[in-house]
C-alpha cells in the first residue's frame, strides 16, 4: 500500500491533520466509512455487550478477542484478509472455550487463559513465518477506524445483521438464559446450544470491533456502553437501545477528540468511555449516599 | 391408594466425587400428595429434587416421572429453587420473570401470546403480586421474590410442583402467608417441598419424608411434632422404605 510509510500506526487521517474541521472532514470517504463503522460497532457491542455484562462473561469475551490474533497472523501467512482469519479464529476459540467450560472440569478462567495466550502466540508465530513486513498489524491490535476499507464495512454489516437477527428471534430464550440457566434447563430451553451461540455472537462482535478499537481494546466496547445503560433501566430491551446509543456516542466522541487532540482513535474512544462510565458510576454512588443519609436524618 | 405413583425413585445413588449425597434412596409420590422432605443440611434434599428434575443423573437407580424420564416429563414440572437472586440489578421486571414460566408452553422461537399473558396475570394474582408486576425483580424483598418464583412455576400449569427451601429467605409472618398460599394450591396439584423448617412442615404437609443421605419415609397424614423430632434425629441407617413405611415410624 503506497503512502503508508509516513502514516502513524494509530490511524490518524492521512494528509488532513489539523487543516480541516471534523465536519469538513466528513466530505471524505474515509471519514464517512469511519462513521458507518462506528455505528455498526455501536450496534453490535450495544446488543451483545448487554449479555456480556449481565451474564458476567466479560473475560470469556476478552479471551475470544485475544485468541483472534491467531487468525490475524494466519491471514497474513496465507495472504488473505486478516479480518477473515480473525473471524474464523474468534469463532473457533469461542466454541472451544464454551465447550471446555460446559463439558470438562477445567475451571473457566483456566480455559480462558489457555485460549487467550495460545491464540496470541499462534498469531506471533504465523507473522514470523510470513516473509516480509506485516503492514497494518498495529491497526488490528489498537484499531484504526479511519482506515476501514469499504469491503470490511460490508462484512461488518453482514455480521451485525446476523447478530440482530439472532437476538430478535431468540430474545425470550436469552432472557431466561441470562437470568437463570438452571430454570431454563428445567423449562426445556436448549441452554447449552444457546450458550455456544451466544459465544459465537461475541466472536462476530469481536471481529466488528477489531476495526474500531483493535482487538486489545475490544473488551472495553463490550462492557462500557452496557454498564452505562444498566444504570438507567431495568428492562433488557431498553438497556440494549441505550447501550447502542452510548456505544455510538463513545465512538463518535472519541473519534472527534482523537481528531482534535491528534491522539490514536481506538485508545481515545476507550478512554472517553472509561471516564464517562467512572463519572456516572461515581454520581450514582453519591446520589445513593445522599438519599441514605437523608433517610437516616 | 391404587393409582400409580407419579414420581417413582428406585435405589438411587448419587455422589459428588468421593462424597456420597444419596444412598439407596427410594421414594414414591402420588397424585395430590403434599409431601415435605426434611433433614439436616447436606442430607441430600436439594439433590433429590434435582434428580426428579433430571438436573442430576444418579450413578445408580431408576427415575420415573409421570411414567417418563425426567427430561421428557419436564413440561409437567414446576420448580422453585433455593437459590436467591444474586444479581439485584438484573434488568428484568416481575412481569418478565413470570412470563419466563410460559416458555415450556410457548416453545422456542415463538413469542408469548395473549393466553400466556393471561396465565401470567392469573398466577401473579394467586401469589398476591399482581400490583408489583412492573417492579424490577431485584428490588423486591426475599419473600416477594419467592412469591414471584412460585408464580413463575405456576404459569407453566405444572402437575407437580417442586419447592426447595421456599421459606428460607422469608420472615416468619410472611411464612404463614406462604403456607396459606400452598394450602390453596394443594387441591389442584401435587407438591413436594424440601425444608429444614420441621415445625412448619409438620403443620402444613400431608406426608413427610426424612432424608439424611438415606431415606426415612413416612406416609401418614397424622403427624405429630414428637414423631418428627424422633425421625429427624434418626441415626444414619435405613429404617424404612417401601409401601407401608409409616408403621415403622410409629414404632420408633
Amino acid at each position: 500500500m503506497p503512502g503508508t510509510a509516513n502514516r502513524p500506526w494509530y490511524g490518524t487521517a492521512p494528509g488532513v491533520e489539523g487543516t480541516l474541521t471534523m465536519l469538513e472532514a466528513l466530505q471524505y470517504e474515509f471519514m464517512r466509512n469511519a462513521l458507518i463503522a462506528g455505528l455498526l460497532a455501536a450496534v453490535a457491542c450495544g446488543i451483545v455487550g448487554v449479555y456480556v455484562v449481565v451474564k458476567r462473561i466479560v473475560f470469556i469475551s476478552g479471551g475470544i478477542a485475544h485468541a483472534s490474533f491467531g487468525g490475524i497472523g494466519l491471514g497474513y501467512f496465507l495472504g488473505i484478509n486478516p479480518i477473515i482469519g480473525a473471524l474464523f479464529f474468534s469463532l473457533a476459540s469461542g466454541l472451544a472455550i464454551g465447550g471446555i467450560i460446559r463439558r470438562t472440569r477445567l475451571p473457566a478462567d483456566t480455559a480462558i487463559g489457555i485460549l487467550w495466550a495460545v491464540g496470541m502466540a499462534l498469531g506471533v508465530v504465523f507473522i514470523a513465518l510470513t516473509p516480509g513486513y506485516a503492514p497494518d498489524l498495529m491497526s488490528y491490535l489498537f484499531g484504526s477506524i479511519l482506515t476501514v476499507p469499504f469491503s470490511d464495512i460490508v462484512l461488518m454489516l453482514v455480521l451485525v445483521a446476523v447478530i440482530i437477527g439472532v437476538v430478535a428471534a431468540l430474545y425470550k430464550e436469552y432472557l431466561i438464559l441470562s437470568f437463570d440457566e438452571e430454570y431454563g434447563t428445567v423449562a426445556g430451553v436448549p441452554v447449552e446450544r444457546l450458550y455456544l451461540l451466544l459465544l459465537a455472537m461475541i466472536a462476530l462482535t469481536v471481529v466488528v470491533l477489531i476495526q474500531v478499537v483493535g482487538m486489545i481494546l475490544v473488551i472495553a466496547l463490550l462492557t462500557f456502553p452496557a454498564a452505562m445503560a444498566r444504570q438507567f433501566t431495568h428492562n433488557m430491551k431498553t438497556m440494549m437501545l441505550l447501550s447502542v446509543l452510548f456505544g455510538f456516542l463513545f465512538t463518535l466522541g472519541g473519534l472527534w477528540l482523537s481528531y482534535e487532540l491528534k491522539l490514536p482513535s481506538g485508545a481515545t474512544i476507550v478512554l472517553l468511555g472509561g471516564v464517562t462510565l467512572a463519572l456516572s458510576l461515581g454520581l450514582s454512588w453519591l446520589r445513593m449516599r445522599y438519599h441514605r443519609t437523608r433517610r437516616v436524618a | 391408594m391404587d393409582a400409580p405413583a407419579i414420581v417413582e425413585l428406585k435405589d438411587i445413588w448419587v455422589s459428588y466425587g468421593e462424597v456420597p449425597a444419596l444412598e439407596n434412596v427410594s421414594l414414591s409420590v402420588f397424585e395430590h400428595d403434599f409431601l415435605g422432605i426434611i433433614g439436616p443440611n447436606g442430607g441430600g434434599k436439594s439433590t433429590l429434587l434435582k434428580v426428579i428434575l433430571g438436573l442430576i443423573r444418579p450413578q445408580y437407580g431408576s427415575v420415573s416421572v409421570f411414567g417418563q424420564s425426567p427430561e421428557q416429563a419436564r413440561g409437567h414440572l414446576g420448580y422453585v429453587s433455593q437459590r436467591y437472586l444474586f444479581d439485584r440489578d438484573f434488568p428484568a421486571s416481575v412481569w418478565d420473570v413470570v412470563l419466563m414460566g410460559r416458555y415450556s408452553r410457548a416453545g422456542i422461537l415463538r413469542r408469548y401470546d395473549d393466553r400466556d399473558r393471561a396465565e401470567a396475570e392469573k398466577a401473579l394474582a394467586i401469589v398476591g403480586m399482581l400490583e408489583q408486576r412492573g417492579k424490577q425483580i431485584g428490588r423486591l424483598s426475599g419473600g416477594q421474590q419467592q412469591r414471584v418464583f412460585v408464580a413463575r412455576a405456576l404459569v407453566a400449569e405444572p402437575r407437580l410442583l417442586l419447592l426447595d427451601e421456599p421459606t428460607a429467605s422469608i420472615d416468619s409472618t410472611m411464612q404463614t402467608e406462604f403456607y396459606d398460599l400452598l394450602e390453596g394450591l394443594k387441591d389442584s396439584l401435587t407438591i413436594v417441598m424440601v425444608s429444614h423448617d420441621i415445625g412448619a412442615v409438620s403443620v402444613h404437609v400431608d406426608k413427610i419424608a426424612c432424608l439424611n443421605r438415606q431415606m426415612y419415609y413416612h406416609g401418614s397424614k397424622e403427624i405429630t411434632p414428637e414423631i418428627l423430632e424422633a425421625t429427624y434425629q434418626c441415626p444414619v441407617q435405613l429404617i424404612a422404605h417401601g409401601t407401608v413405611p409409616h408403621r415403622v415410624l410409629r414404632e420408633h
